[in-house]
């Protein structure tokens, strides 16, 4: 009797649990976390989360037989909300893989959560290179761009092509000051150096007063190491007090919907750095004209990069026959990622995913023949050199 | 090179100059704010949203209509006007009777509507506007190159304030308005329909953001989160001022952006704190404001 209690009592247990147990095995749940309706919401926002359910749909909606369940979240710039909702999604609704939308001030918060919770989590929208340097993490993939990445191209461009003297006009946090020391050590070691520095509080309303210390010193370039509306701020505001004609503006990172919304009247002859372009050939060209067709907007770089890492995740999960972090991780850095958004791609030990960058111009209203023709391609740079080599890298567990 | 404080008397001036810029932006919206509270006891969190949503009207005119920026100059703040009409007619004429809190409640959240609505249809990184034809190029002052369009911000929103105050202060309507304020009931008695007036008064101080939002356009991307950087300022400035203080809110807003652009140079990173640095001195100091009554 005593033992038939027992079985009931079992048996009323399993199936009580079972329910959540079995949703919880038969789905793969990836997560975005990202600016949704703030300064940096265009740049991925809504559109991240498009590109990143068009790679689920086009890998079928599932994998290893299991549905995959997409969820998304707006960290309104606020580190502490970021990683709570990522260490929530964990816990409750064990999510498999997190990509991190913009601010590196968040995905720095994020990683450590990566960490902590054996999470892949894919870094994005966030340039600082500091995410697969002192605070790398085993499970942190730096997927689109890096500041390092962005110096190489860009800022080693311009001193290379005279522009010796800089000063910089850089956000107030983690990003801006990151961007300054890799562009700064970039110019240096061209023969160019820096003259000063101004640190602008992030959403500043007016950008005139830090313009005019720049010019005051009579530096040959202006170094915007600022991102989004910050940055379309301040070169406005570069042209309408005609420090364009004395200073050549250096956008440290600038996306297509910036130059978008500012228009090729202003943003002509701007040299910036990206790790794809929607019109660089045919397989560029189909996944934009996808894109466009819901989102009615071409797609930044790292909003096709939403696309690549999500279908990447999923091609490694297949691979390695589980979900399992650790293995999905060495899948991913065994693998090559070929497709339309980088060519021979490779994610290295210390996290970054090695591939070509691009330094482009912005074309002058004449040259640009059809809708979101903007850019023209200046130098392309070998993945290697873009992103410097891994003896450089200060990642801590590398040394162990 | 004459120096002041190690600094050159070229950089000082150049500031000196923007920070006029800045501050009769500062003043003019302040001083609508201004007007809501000392006439109506409404703390209008909606400013900076109505700020915004004068640009946005601005560069429709133009993109839709292909009507420049002088119509603008007059439809946008007539528009906008209309719009805050309409809001306190349907809603805020209810709170007048209850705390001031949920006056604030309320417009705190028309501002939210306002900005998700706009970044639904326009996204977030905003548009461009032109500069007006006229107004192109810029003047070489010797110590800087001043635009042209900043010199006609500085002299349009002066007039401006000094137009408002007048009205409120000097005039015949003013005195009504202010007496309406104070009892209601007596000036209902000589026949006079408050109500309405109340409603234009709203209307009005909506219509000075709307104007001050025409002015920004062709100066910063029109964006949506134009207004909500810069409406906790905007507070700061008539806290600072004296709450309803009209000559107060004025004097204030052009202090504190010459103040502002000072810290610029000085030490930059402040330069977004300063403003509430010296509203916390005031109020420690004059609780009613530089200007306020006690």
């Amino acid at each position: 009797m005593k033992f038939i209690k027992k079985a009931l009592t079992t048996a009323l247990g399993f199936a009580l649990a079972y329910p959540l147990i079995s949703s919880a095995a038969n789905e793969v749940v990836i997560g975005d976390i990202d600016d949704m309706a703030g300064l940096y919401s265009d740049v991925l926002g809504p559109g991240g989360v498009e590109a990143a359910k068009m790679a689920i749909e086009d890998f079928g909606g599932t994998v290893l037989g299991k549905k995959i369940v997409f969820l998304s979240a707006d960290h309104q710039n606020k580190p502490d909300v970021g990683a709570s909702k990522f260490r929530e999604w964990v816990d409750k609704n064990e999510l498999n893989m997190l990509l991190g939308g913009a601010n590196t001030g968040v995905s720095l918060a994020m990683a450590k959560v990566a960490n902590e919770k054996k999470t892949p989590f894919f870094a994005i929208g966030a340039g600082g290179s500091s995410l697969t340097n002192a605070d790398c993490t085993p499970y942190t993939v730096h997927y689109a761009y890096d500041t390092t990445a962005l110096a190489n191209g860009t800022a080693k461009v311009i001193t290379e092509n005279g522009g010796k003297t800089w000063y910089f006009l850089t956000a107030d946090y983690a990003f801006g000051t990151q961007l300054q020391n890799a562009a700064t050590k970039v110019a240096t070691e061209n023969g160019g150096k820096s003259v000063g520095s101004v640190r602008v509080p992030l959403s500043a309303t007016d950008f005139s007063s830090f313009l005019l210390q720049a010019q005051g010193s009579k530096a040959q370039v202006l170094g915007l190491a600022n991102a989004g509306a910050d940055f379309t701020n301040s070169l406005k505001a570069a042209n309408e007090f005609g420090i364009t004609k004395t200073m050549k503006p250096a956008a440290l990172l600038a996306f297509i919907s910036d130059i978008h919304s500012l228009g090729l009247k202003t943003a002509q002859g701007l040299y910036l750095t990206t790790g794809w372009y929607w019109d660089f050939n045919d397989e560029t060209r189909a996944f934009g004209k996808k894109y466009f067709a819901k989102m009615k907007k071409e797609p930044t770089m790292v909003q096709a990069a939403y696309y690549s890492a999500t279908m990447n995740y999923l091609k490694a999960v297949k691979a390695a026959n589980t979900t399992d972090s650790d293995k999905v991780m060495a899948e991913l850095r065994k693998m090559k990622i070929n497709d339309f958004f980088a060519k021979d791609g490779y994610i290295r030990a210390d996290g970054v995913m090695v591939h070509d960058m691009f330094v482009m111009q912005v074309k002058s209203p004449e040259e640009s023949q059809y809708p979101w023709d903007y850019f023209k391609l200046v130098k392309k740079v070998k993945g290697e050199e873009a992103f410097g080599p891994l003896s450089d890298s200060t990642c801590p567990y590398l040394k162990k | 090179m004459t120096e002041i404080f190690g600094i050159p008397i070229q950089v000082i001036l150049g500031q000196l100059l923007l920070g006029l810029v800045n501050g009769s932006f500062y003043a003019m919206l302040s001083l609508g704010l201004a007007v809501i509270f000392g006439l109506l006891g409404v703390v209008n969190f909606a400013h900076g949203a109505f700020y915004m949503l004068g640009a946005y009207a601005t560069w429709v005119l133009l993109d839709i209509f292909g009507l420049g920026y002088w119509w603008a100059l007059i439809l946008s703040p007539i528009a906008i006007g209309l719009i805050g009409l309409v809001l306190e007619r349907l809603f805020l004429r209810h709170l007048y009777k209850v705390d001031p809190l949920y006056g604030l409640l309320l417009t705190f959240g028309l501002a939210l509507i306002a900005e998700g609505v706009l970044r639904e249809a326009f996204g977030a990184s905003g548009q461009t506007y032109p500069v007006p034809e006229v107004l192109q190029g810029a003047l070489d002052v010797g110590f800087m190159n001043l635009p042209i369009y900043r010199v006609w911000v500085i002299v349009a929103s002066l007039a401006i304030c000094f137009l408002t105050w007048y009205l409120i202060e000097r005039t015949r309507l003013g005195s009504t308005l202010r007496a309406a304020t104070e009892n209601p009931r007596l000036v209902q008695a000589f026949g006079i329909n408050v109500p309405i007036m109340v409603m234009f008064t709203y209307a009005g101080g909506v219509a000075l953001a709307a104007l001050a939002g025409v002015l920004s356009a062709p100066v910063i991307q029109v964006s949506p989160l134009m207004g909500s950087s810069l409406v906790i300022v905007v507070f700061a400035v008539v806290v600072i001022g004296g709450m309803g203080s009209i000559m107060g809110s004025i004097l204030s807003g052009v202090g504190l952006g010459v103040i502002e652009g000072f810290t610029k140079v000085l030490y930059p990173e402040a330069s977004n704190i300063v403003v509430f640095v010296i509203m916390a001195l005031v109020l420690c100091w004059r609780p009613a404001g530089l200007f306020g009554k006690e």
